[in-house]
């Protein structure tokens, strides 16, 4: 292990440097403040906002993507694209000084775009599916909430507001995941994904403190800068404890099992923040501190194994669930794992892994919306075996649907064809045998996406009805639900082609993002068989599937070999979490309570009987007596004598 | 036979012992001219105009550094700063000694002499006016302070030893009620202090052997002889370690230090209420400043010496005042342990070799202070018919009976045990961070961990105030009259200040620290 520490590169990154923030860009601020301030209205007027509540917060966001869009054309007219903001000293306490300060540049502008974009359709989505829930105000106020912190997530100039964001939406997804908090399984699934949250914000707390122990600092442009005067091993470290955080917060091995349970929460805070938006935070990170990732090729090393490692999990279990909103959460999981996949690759597939980040942003949330829209139409039906034929009944959820999943299984022209693929081929781009085994696990992923998401497909909308029986007529969703499905859907198909090519020119203003200097390195197969082979993977298995569930499939579950059962358990991984840590955990807190009656309890009444007993005796010294006082008072006296004397004679120090 | 020179004298830097002085003997004649209807308001006139006269004099004579007097007197930083302290807490001390409506008569005996538990006495305890003796008696005691922490020779500082004490023995036995306890405390603690006066004489007379062997100078005890002869005497030095033991026993046993406490417990617990916040206020402030003088002027030189023999009775003091604080069940011997505690904290301050340490205890001396004599003042107020209640039992429920009072004396405890926002966190802390400073980290250690020690019989009275349901036996608080609700004003704003703004006066006394020799 030593070795490796010691044989990984250093590659200093040259002085970042951010500009200042003038004129309109000055304003940047409000992006934060307005979805908080309607979220605290909400909040604080209580009952009398029901009425109109969820209107203020669908136009908060609203208001917040229109600034957003007006700041991104403010900074394309600029020379240096990295404006910062600081607003006040926020911490200072010795030499720790923490900026309370916004950095708007490309990669913070096109996160900005894609929440409060797709946050604003989502928003408005929901208007209509809780409509019947007496919490919608409230509802929308944690929606509010989550913008507010995700924006200052991508926005913070440094990390400890960075940080802020980070707890910020880990509080909004704790809310809303348990948003229906009466459900025992919704109050449990919040407490899982608040403690598995919670291991990973550790980490990316103690990587903080790391920095400003090496670095005294923690803003973006004084860490990136000083990265490179720290050794390999720090770098590691950090790099290794910004990943933990990563993955707690993206759902990535070995902190997955959270996400999937959090769809106990409503279907659209799925959709925003466990698909478009929060889950990639974790890539936002590490894109963020590329210096940190690129400068240690040990650390990429370690991303890259997660990344791959999770796609496959995702993928795998994805295959046995037959819970739709589940599929869609393992396969959340999976195309995260391809994201990590990208930016653990470094160079200019950093840039990539952003422009599958956002592709994936608009599919997923409108797969997810899809699901809400037939489960709407389904009385809350969520099991995919017991659907069917609803192409039928639900037109426009059905091609929208349809958008999404081409989307995701990569086929030229939807946006998951120009955003993955370029992904696999960047895996096979690696200089040694893992070109091999990365390449390979990428392009299986592949495959494996592409039969999951057409036996949902097929199960959902093709086949026979296998309805239960209490639903004769399925109905298509009201316009404000579907209007936002179809614009998504328009962005399933066509932002893959578009931002292919720009995003990534985009991007290179972003500090260390700038991928283009470095050689691009021969992959290990030519760039067309890759893509003949990606395709013809998706198509295998898009058509395995197809042939196998295009008549429907049992309503019971079916006896399974080892692995669709490991596979339907999600391969193990919450029996591992179980043995190696629920149960040692209790264990352990049982002992620290016994340890805490017997021994500190113990011991501090012990301490406390022993200072009592001993002033009860000391006490009977004092008898009233004045003859006893001078007795004292003489011992004393020798003593001190006798101390004095024995000082001078050179007995005593 | 050469003509006798007379030494120089700053009137005016000694104007403030002088005033007092003076005030005394007026005080004695008002007894014998002054009616006897109004020789309490003139007396309490008269005293609380000289301690302001003197208080205004010190003010004015801030600025000065001399010696005076032919070397007899030091008017120096530490001097003025503990002066006035000792001023400041004595004008409080006057106007608690001054109240006559918390209780017919005053807290005082009206004839001494007579039998104690007779029908006479049984008869005077009713109301009869209390003796007027005392304001004459406080001007001498305040006189002799004054004196003490500015003596610059040993005969000066061992006459203002004796200047002060006599008057406080008188002082300890006029309790109205309970006069057998109060008689008995005032025996007792004139038998021991004239035993301890003799230690500090005898050591005085091997520091003077000492300083004989001093080439090119003549024996003396003044500090600077002795600081001289410190460095390069040629005598015995068994003769400057005797001595100095000695002279510490004597001031350690003012101080109330272990073992040389044994005292304060009966003391405090006889003598009546406001002189015994006159004792642990302004005796405390004057014989620190004393052992402030001593070890820091005239024995600097040994300092490596007696660190070590001082830190161990500054430990032992804080172990005993904490630990057998822990039993007490009467509220005056809970504060007189409380104030043998605190006597070891401020030991800690009096052994930082620093100028940090200097102005570190006189900091606590005056935040000590104010805290102690405003917990006295509440002791005041606790009684009933038979005079004060001071078994712990009977305040149990007394934050049920008397919020206000209960929640008053709650907020000095509090200060006792070091919370921070009260002025006894910030004097820990000061005497603290100096001891660390200087290399006595033990000391502080030390210091911590009896505090925390400490801070459960403190909490255990909070606990019992408010947590326990008011017996048939507990008293209310008597309304307070106006002298008393002055003196309680003072002390526990003060308390509330010098935690949250300690700064002004912490700069006045770090401008204070440094001694004339």
């Amino acid at each position: 292990m030593m070795e490796i520490l010691a044989k990984a590169p250093v590659e200093p990154v040259g002085a970042v440097t951010y500009g200042t923030a003038e004129g309109l860009l000055g304003s940047v601020w409000l992006l934060v403040a307005i979805p908080l301030v309607s979220a605290a209205i909400l909040l604080l007027l209580g009952r009398r906002a029901d009425r109109w509540g969820h209107w203020l917060g669908v136009a908060s966001v609203g208001v917040a993507f229109l600034l957003g869009l007006t700041y991104f054309f403010q900074l394309r007219g600029l020379e240096n694209r990295s404006v910062e903001l600081s607003l006040w000293d926020f911490i200072a306490v010795g030499d720790l000084r923490v900026d309370f300060g916004l950095l708007f540049d490309p990669l913070a502008a096109v996160f900005v775009l894609l929440i409060t974009g797709v946050g604003f359709l989502i928003h408005l989505y929901a208007v209509e599916y809780m409509a019947h829930d007496p919490g919608r105000r409230r509802f929308f106020a944690y929606f509010n909430l989550f913008v507010a912190a995700m924006l200052l997530l991508v926005l913070g100039n440094n990390y400890v507001m960075l940080f802020f964001g980070w707890e910020g939406v880990g509080l909004a997804s704790y809310l809303l995941i348990s948003f229906w908090y009466v459900r025992p399984a919704a109050a449990t699934a919040g407490k899982k994904a608040f403690l598995m949250n919670r291991v990973g914000d550790a980490g990316l707390l103690i990587g903080i403190f790391i920095m400003f122990a090496t670095l005294g600092t923690t803003q973006y442009d004084e860490v990136f800068t000083g990265v490179g005067s720290l050794t390999a091993t720090t770098v590691l470290l950090l790099g290794l404890l910004l990943l933990l955080g990563a993955a707690g917060k993206s759902g990535q091995f070995p902190l997955q099992a959270w996400l999937p349970d959090a769809m106990e929460g409503p279907t659209p805070v799925s959709a925003l923040i466990h698909a478009a938006t929060m889950v990639t935070a974790g890539v936002y990170l590490i894109a963020r501190s590329n210096p940190i990732f690129s400068a240690n090729s040990t650390l990429q090393l370690v991303v890259v194994s997660i990344g791959a490692l999770t796609l496959l999990l995702g993928a795998v279990i994805g295959m046995a669930k037959d819970d739709i909103k589940r599929v869609l959460a393992w396969s959340t999981v999976s195309q995260i794992g391809y994201m990590f996949l990208g930016v653990g690759l470094g160079g200019a597939a950093y840039a990539l892994a952003i422009v599958h980040l956002l592709a994936h942003g608009f599919f997923k949330a409108n797969m997810f919306l899809g699901a809400g829209s037939v489960m709407h139409g389904m009385k809350d039906q969520v099991d995919i075996r017991r659907f069917g034929g609803l192409a039928k009944y639900m037109k426009i959820t059905w091609l929208t649907f349809m958008a999404g999943w081409l989307a995701i299984i990569g086929l030229p022209p939807f946006s998951g064809f120009f955003s993955k693929e370029p992904i696999i081929v960047a895996a096979f781009e690696r200089d040694d045998w893992t070109a091999w085994l990365f390449g390979m696990a990428a392009l299986l992923g592949a495959g494996l996406t592409a039969f999951y998401m057409t036996r949902l497909f097929v199960l959902t909308f093709h086949g026979p009805a296998r309805w239960t029986e209490e639903i004769d007529h399925p109905h298509e969703s009201p316009k404000l639900m579907t209007i936002p499905l179809i614009l998504l859907a328009v962005g399933s198909i066509a932002a893959g082609a578009l931002m292919v090519g720009p995003v990534p020119e985009w991007l290179e203003a972003t500090a260390g993002l700038g991928g283009g200097s470095e050689a691009a390195h021969e992959t290990v197969l030519s760039h067309l068989a890759i893509t003949i082979l990606s395709i013809g993977v998706t198509v295998v298995g898009a058509g395995l599937a197809w042939f196998l569930f295009r008549r429907g499939t049992a309503t019971e579950p079916q006896p399974a070999g080892v692995l669709v059962t490991a596979a339907r358990k999600n391969l193990y991984t919450d029996a591992v979490n179980e043995t190696v840590f629920e149960k040692p955990g209790i264990f352990l807190t049982r002992a620290l309570v016994y340890l805490d009656n017997r021994g500190i309890d113990g011991l501090v009444n012990a301490l406390a009987a022993g200072v009592g007993g001993g002033s009860g005796r000391l006490r009977r010294l004092q008898t009233g007596f004045v003859r006893s006082y001078a007795t004292t008072i003489l011992a004393g006296a020798l003593l001190v004598v006798a101390a004095f004397l024995a000082v001078e004679a050179g007995w005593l120090v | 036979m050469s003509e006798l020179k007379l030494p120089s004298i700053d009137y005016a830097a000694l104007a403030p012992t002088l005033i007092l002085l003076g005030a005394a003997l007026v005080g004695v004649l008002v007894e014998a001219f002054v009616p006897r209807r109004l020789r309490h308001v003139v007396q309490l006139a008269v005293a609380l105009l000289a301690v302001l006269g003197a208080l205004t004099m010190v003010v004015l004579n801030a600025n000065d550094r001399l010696v005076t007097i032919g070397g007899a007197i030091a008017i120096d930083g530490p001097a003025l700063f503990l002066q006035g302290a000792i001023l400041v807490l004595a004008a409080m001390a006057l106007l608690l000694i001054g109240e006559r409506t918390v209780e017919r008569g005053g807290a005082f005996v009206a004839q001494a002499a007579v039998t104690a538990e007779s029908a006479d006495d049984r008869r005077q305890a009713e109301g009869a006016p209390g003796l007027t003796e005392v304001y004459p008696l406080i001007s001498f005691a305040v006189s002799g302070m004054l004196i003490f922490v500015a003596a610059n020779d040993l005969l000066t500082m061992f006459i203002a030893l004796e200047v002060l004490s006599l008057p406080l023995y008188l002082l300890c036995a006029l309790a109205r009620r309970r006069r057998l306890l109060s008689q008995e405390a005032a025996m007792k603690y004139f038998l021991l202090g004239a035993y301890a006066s003799a230690f500090f004489l005898f050591g005085v007379a091997l520091v003077y052997g000492f300083t004989a062997g001093t080439p090119d100078r003549a024996a003396g005890v003044d500090f600077a002889t002795i600081h001289a002869a410190v460095a390069e005497s040629s005598s015995s030095s068994v003769l400057l370690f005797g001595g100095m033991a000695l002279i510490a026993i004597g001031l350690l046993f003012k101080a109330g230090a272990a073992p040389f406490h044994v005292w304060t417990p009966d003391v405090y617990q006889g003598a009546p209420t406001p002189i015994t916040g006159f004792m642990a206020a302004c005796t405390k402030v004057a014989a620190f400043g004393a052992l402030l003088r001593v070890f820091h002027v005239a024995f600097e030189g040994a300092r490596w010496d007696f660190t070590p023999v001082l830190g161990v009775v500054a430990v032992l003091t804080m172990l005993v005042g904490a630990v057998l604080a822990v039993t007490q069940t009467d509220i005056k011997r809970l504060l007189a342990y409380s104030s043998i505690a605190n006597a070891g904290y401020l030991l800690v301050g009096v052994l930082a070799p620093t100028s940090e340490g200097v102005s570190g205890t006189m900091f606590y001396l005056v935040a000590y202070g104010f805290s102690v004599l405003a917990a006295f003042a509440v002791v005041t107020l606790v009684r009933d018919a038979d005079g004060e209640a001071t078994h712990l039992s009977r305040w149990a429920g007394l934050g049920q009976r008397s919020p206000f009072y209960a929640g008053l004396f709650t907020f000095v405890l509090l200060a006792f045990a070091g919370i921070p926002a009260t002025s006894g966190f910030t004097s820990k802390f000061a005497v603290f961070s100096a001891a660390f400073d200087g290399g006595q980290g033990w000391l502080v250690i030390a210091g911590v961990l009896t505090s925390m020690v400490l801070a459960f019989p403190y909490l255990r009275v909070v606990v019992l105030m408010w947590l326990s349901e008011p017996g048939e036996s507990t008293p209310a608080v008597v309304m307070p009259g106006w002298l008393t609700s002055a003196a309680l004003t003072v002390g526990v704003v003060a308390t509330l200040v010098l935690g949250v703004f300690p700064q002004p006066l912490l700069d006045l006394a770090a401008g204070a620290a440094e001694f004339v020799r």
